[in-house]
Parts: C-alpha cells; sequence; structure tokens
C-alpha cells in the first residue's frame, strides 16, 4: 500500500510538472503585459516594471525561472495587489472556498446518494418521480437562482439565517445549499440508475433466495456496489467545488479563490494566475488519489497490492 | 414415500406492454423426500417461472399467480406474506443459480455470504457462524477454508464458487434444494464435479431437490423422475428410465432424438423444426401440435388430458387415446425401447 502511494506521488509531481509548464505557456499566449492597464504609467515606466519583474527575457528564460522558484517554494509576487506573495494571498483565499465546497459536497452526495437510493428501491412511484423531479431542477436550475430566493426568502423574510458574508458557521448555511444543488442531482442521478442495475443483479435474487429482507438487502448487499460508479463522478466533481465558485462566492461575499482568480486573468496577473492554477491543480491531483484509495475501499477486485494474504 | 411439496393447478402471468403472458398454464407436480426431480424444456417452456414461483422470486410488479397452490408442509406458499416467506427462504427451501460468476456479491467476503443464512435463520453467534462458514466450505470441498473463507468472490474459480453458492444453500439443511441449471456456465470436467458433489451431499443432508436443466445428459445422470415442460405446461412425467427408455409424448421423442448418443448413424443430429408457442396468444390444443410430425386433428382442437402410462408415468397426448391410430416413434426411441422392454411393460 504505501509503496502503491509512493508510486502515485511520484506520479503527481510529474503531473504537476506538466500542468504548470502548459499553464505557463499558454497564459504567456493572453495578449497584453500586466502594466498596460495602469494607464497612468508613461512607457519609460512601464519599460522600468518590466525589467524588473524579468518580463522583457525571452519566454523560456522567464519559465525557467519560474520553475527554478516554484520548486523553491516561491511563487512570486502579485502585480496587482501590492507586491504581496502569491502563497500568501492564496493561504489566505483558499480556505472559505474549500470549506464550502467540502460542505457542498459531503451535504450533497449524502443527500444524493439518500434520494437517488429511495428512487430506485419505489422505482415507478411518486417517490421516484419526486426524486426525479428534484435532481432535474437541480441540474437544470443555475446555482445563482437558488441563491437570490434562498436570500430573499430564508434570510430577508423569515430572518432565520443571516443574507451573506463570512463570520462564522451560521453564514455557511445558504451558500452551502446553493452549491449542494448540483452534486445532489448528478448524485441521485447516478445512484437510481446504479442502484436499479445492481438490485436487478443475480446476487440480489441469491440474497433474496437466502431470506435477507429488502432492508438488509438494499443496505448490504445492494448500496455497496452502487456505490463504485458514483465515486468515480464525485470525485472530479468534488475539485470544482472545492476550488470555488465565482458566482456563488459574489453572491454570498464570501472571500474566496475564485474572484480572485477571474480578475488576475483579466489584468495579466502571471504570477497569479500560475500560483492559483497549481493549487487547483494539487488539488485535483490529491482528490484523484482519495478517490482511487476509496475505490479499493469499496471494491475489494480493485484493491492495490492487498492480494497476498 | 412421502410428499414434501405439491404444486396443484398453477398458473402465472406476466403482464408486459403487448399483453398477457400466459407462462405457467395449469402445471402439477408433486415432489417427494429426498429424491431429485428433474424439469427439463427448451428455453421459456417455463421451467425456471415455475420454480421462481416455489421461492417467490418472481418479480412483483409484473407477475402474477393467477391460480393454483404450492402446498409445502401444511402452507400454501403462493398466499404468505414476505415476512412468513423470508422465513422460508433460505431455510426450508433454498436455491443455487445458474451463473456463479455472478451469483456472488463482489463486495462481500465469503464468509458473510455464507454466514447470511445461519444468523438470519439459526440465530447463531458470528463466532458460531463463522466456524460452521468453515465447515460448510470443508463439505464442499474446497481446499484450505480457513483461508478462503476470509477472500472475496473474484478470488475464486467459477467451480470454486458453484460450491460456495452450494455452500451457502445447503447452510441451513434446507428441505428442498432448488438448482436452477447449475452446470450450465460450467465446463464438462467442472459440470461432473458439481453433480457428484450435488448427489453426495444429498446423500448426506437427505434434502429434495428439484433440478431444472435442458441438458439431458445431466438429468440422466441425476434424476431420479423427470417432467418434461412444453409451453408452461408438464407434457410427460415419469421415473428417469420411463422418460429415457419408454417415452410417450411426441415432444419427449423429440428432445431425445436430438440428444446424441454411441449408435446416432447419421451425420447430422436432430433437431425439432419450429420454435415454440407464443404465450402471449396460447394455441387453443396441444401446444406442440404445430411441431408435431405426428400431429391430428384433434391436438389442434383440443388440449390433450393426462393419460396414464404407469403408476408414476403420464404423458399429456392424444396419441395415447384408445382410439388414436397407432404410429411408429423415431427409431432412436425404438432403439430405447427395446433395449428395457421391462420399463415398457411397466415393471
Amino acid at each position: 500500500m504505501a509503496k502503491y502511494i509512493m508510486k502515485r506521488i511520484v506520479y503527481m509531481i510529474i503531473t504537476l510538472f506538466i500542468v504548470a509548464s502548459l499553464t505557463f505557456f499558454l497564459m504567456k499566449l493572453i495578449p497584453g503585459s500586466p502594466f498596460n492597464n495602469f494607464e497612468k504609467l508613461s512607457e519609460v515606466q512601464q519599460n522600468i516594471l518590466l525589467d524588473k519583474y524579468g518580463l522583457k527575457d525571452p519566454v523560456p528564460v522567464q519559465y525557467f525561472h519560474y520553475m527554478v522558484n516554484m520548486v523553491k517554494g516561491d511563487l512570486g509576487v502579485s502585480f496587482q495587489f501590492d507586491n504581496t506573495p502569491v502563497t500568501e494571498l492564496l493561504v489566505n483565499r483558499v480556505g472559505p472556498s474549500a470549506q464550502l465546497g467540502l460542505q457542498a459536497m459531503v451535504v450533497g452526495a449524502i443527500i444524493g446518494i439518500i434520494l437517488g437510493v429511495l428512487a430506485a428501491l419505489k422505482q415507478n412511484t411518486w417517490i421516484d418521480y419526486l426524486c426525479t423531479f428534484i435532481a432535474v431542477v437541480g441540474k437544470s436550475i443555475p446555482s445563482f437562482i437558488f441563491a437570490g430566493l434562498m436570500q430573499y426568502y430564508i434570510a430577508v423574510k423569515l430572518g432565520w439565517l443571516p443574507v451573506m458574508l463570512w463570520r462564522g458557521p451560521e453564514y455557511t448555511i445558504l451558500p452551502t445549499i446553493a452549491l449542494a444543488m448540483f452534486p445532489i442531482s448528478i448524485a441521485a442521478r447516478f445512484m437510481r440508475t446504479e442502484m436499479v442495475e445492481v438490485l436487478g443483479s443475480d446476487y440480489i435474487t441469491l440474497a433474496k433466495a437466502k431470506g435477507a429482507s429488502s432492508f438488509q438487502i438494499s443496505v448490504k448487499h445492494a448500496l455497496r456496489n452502487a456505490l463504485i460508479p458514483v465515486v468515480t463522478v464525485l470525485g472530479p466533481l468534488a475539485v470544482s467545488l472545492m476550488t470555488g465558485s465565482l458566482v456563488i462566492e459574489q453572491i454570498f461575499g464570501v472571500p474566496g479563490i475564485g474572484e480572485q482568480f477571474v480578475k488576475s486573468i483579466n489584468v495579466n496577473d502571471y504570477p497569479v494566475i500560475m500560483g492559483t492554477n497549481i493549487l487547483f491543480a494539487v488539488l485535483f491531483v490529491i482528490v484523484t488519489l482519495i478517490v482511487d484509495l476509496l475505490y479499493g475501499i469499496i471494491d475489494p477486485r480493485i484493491r492495490i497490492s492487498g492480494g497476498k494474504s | 414415500m412421502e410428499k414434501i411439496l405439491q404444486v396443484k393447478d398453477l398458473n402465472i402471468s406476466f403482464h408486459t406492454f403487448s399483453g398477457e403472458v400466459k407462462a405457467i398454464r395449469g402445471v402439477n407436480f408433486d415432489l417427494m423426500k429426498g429424491e431429485t426431480l428433474a424439469i427439463v424444456g427448451e428455453s421459456g417452456s417455463g421451467k425456471s417461472v415455475t420454480t421462481k414461483a416455489i421461492m417467490r422470486l418472481l418479480p412483483e410488479h409484473n407477475s402474477e399467480i393467477k391460480s393454483g397452490e404450492i402446498l409445502f408442509e401444511g402452507k400454501d406458499l403462493a398466499k404468505l406474506t414476505d415476512k412468513q416467506m423470508q422465513k422460508i427462504r433460505g431455510h426450508d427451501i433454498s436455491m443455487i443459480f445458474q451463473d456463479p460468476m455472478t451469483s456472488l456479491n463482489p463486495t462481500m467476503k465469503i464468509s458473510n455470504q455464507i454466514m447470511e443464512p445461519l444468523i438470519k435463520h439459526q440465530n447463531m453467534s458470528k463466532h458460531a457462524a463463522k466456524a460452521r462458514a468453515i465447515d460448510l466450505l470443508k463439505l464442499v470441498g474446497i481446499p484450505k477454508p480457513e483461508i478462503r473463507v476470509n477472500q472475496y468472490p473474484h478470488q475464486f474459480s467459477g467451480g470454486m464458487r458453484q460450491r460456495v453458492v452450494i455452500a451457502i444453500a445447503l447452510a441451513c439443511n434446507p428441505k428442498i434444494l432448488i438448482a436452477d441449471e447449475p452446470t450450465t456456465a460450467l465446463d464438462v470436467t467442472i459440470q461432473a464435479q458439481i453433480l457428484e458433489l450435488m448427489k453426495d451431499l444429498q446423500k448426506k443432508i437427505d434434502t429434495s431437490i428439484i433440478f431444472i436443466t435442458h441438458d439431458l445428459g445431466v438429468v440422466a445422470n441425476v434424476a431420479d423422475r423427470v417432467a418434461v415442460m412444453y409451453g408452461g405446461k408438464i407434457v410427460e412425467i415419469g421415473t428417469a428410465d420411463e422418460i429415457f427408455y419408454n417415452p410417450q409424448h411426441p415432444y419427449t421423442w423429440g428432445l431425445i432424438s436430438s440428444m446424441p448418443d454411441l449408435e446416432t448413424e447419421s451425420e447430422e443430429l436432430y433437431s425439432i423444426p419450429g420454435t415454440p408457442p407464443d404465450l402471449l396468444d396460447p394455441p387453443k390444443g396441444d401446444a406442440f401440435a404445430p411441431r408435431n410430425p405426428y400431429v391430428m386433428k384433434i391436438d389442434l382442437e383440443q388440449e390433450p388430458p393426462f393419460f396414464k402410462v404407469s403408476d408414476t408415468h403420464y404423458a399429456a397426448t392424444w396419441l395415447l387415446h384408445p382410439n388414436a391410430p397407432k404410429v411408429e416413434p423415431p427409431e432412436v426411441v425404438k432403439r430405447r425401447q427395446s433395449q428395457f422392454p421391462s420399463i415398457r411393460e411397466g415393471k
């Protein structure tokens, strides 16, 4: 197991190197420079700044410098935020985004799986149709509409929860629900399909033939088998949620990473673009590893290297 | 001998988009204690549906037991509630399925799969159930059961998996074991091993077996009695000797003629022409009539009743009616009949 994880970590580093390189060259294709937005600067001043940050060097040289610094743990300084180190910017901003994403993911997965299982067990009844309806609504209506509706009815009209900002656990509830609608729909649809298929399989009939009750059959036999494909879809979804949703963060005034990312692209803030992208990539490979390890826990057939016992 | 199970005038229908499929149309049979009854017939003849009905494993949403009784120890299984049925499944009646590759839960240890009925029906502790699971694996001939019991199904070969399925079925010493084509998915050598194992175990725990198959070679190997099904009905039932050496129904003749034996001379193996009847709209007379080379006018108009051949042997064909013309059965059947004339004379 340890050997497998070590191997995976080596692959992860290679992946990150490739992602960083690709991002760097693609980013350099964006027209403009970080300083032509500053209209007050004369051409001479701009030139001085470009020189200072090494932006006049040929792209491969810049790339080399960046990579060397990156390995040392230095992601450079932001052009737009007064030379604040990028690492500091990221550390301050990533917390709320990750927390929100994680909460939305956990809530979404649990509710979605429950809905999917219910729909499959009560196939073609009103429960099934209701779950399908929730899933379709959750997937087809954008999250910002839910966000607005909840802010109006739950926060303003009923006053149960704060409308926005980020000052404590109760502030996270509404954005979490708004963000969770999508994973709920995805998990519910996948879970229903898988569960229906698993419930029709031979080993479920055998479990029935053993005298198991329908509750035992669905919980002990069907659920775990139906979860395998669901984990596959939820993994990448978790990353995209954790790396922040610009819209939801804007609506609820969450000081997350999404807003900062978009702004930095608009103003060619190279170090922030790179830093954020690398952070996303790191999260992605880590979640992928977790998903792969989860597979092994759920499905003994693909358990890694434990086959000797 | 004591009757352990009686199926009386069973009628089962499936409700489909194109209409009602009358899958089982008046099936009657008895199962004696300790015997092996083979049910043979081609795909769609109703073999599996009959046995699934006994276990009440037919899909609830589209199948219906229209009429009839399934009597087991004085109880009509067709009328029990789900809860009552759960106590019988796996305890009094258990089942082995066709494909061992798919009939075990891939994410559950073998031990838990065998222990499940033990804990459920015999209130065993986990510890005792595990010890019993190891004993059962030993009983079905799995080497190193102490190690194997902690493994998962994917670590077993097809034949070994079927042994595990048999171990699960036998866990609570059932009174009836239903084997639904248990060897069809296995290769021939493994088939023979599994059949031997089943015969062995039957002696050890004195269970009755209903053996479903379309392989007459297997039938000859295991069965005490044979029921031949066609178009949702039993068309002939008798002891294995009677069915093999003195068959009466033209469909049974067809089945036996299409079985290769050492004396088969012609190069091409016989097959029964035509296709099985459409049970959405079952034929009025004998369901086999359109494919029957000996068809008579009455076959198309009236269903034949059972005619008694001997105390244990009945066949539903108008050919046995006293007024029917004498017909010559196919060569293969005549040869078989002449091999054991004693069976023909009723003893």
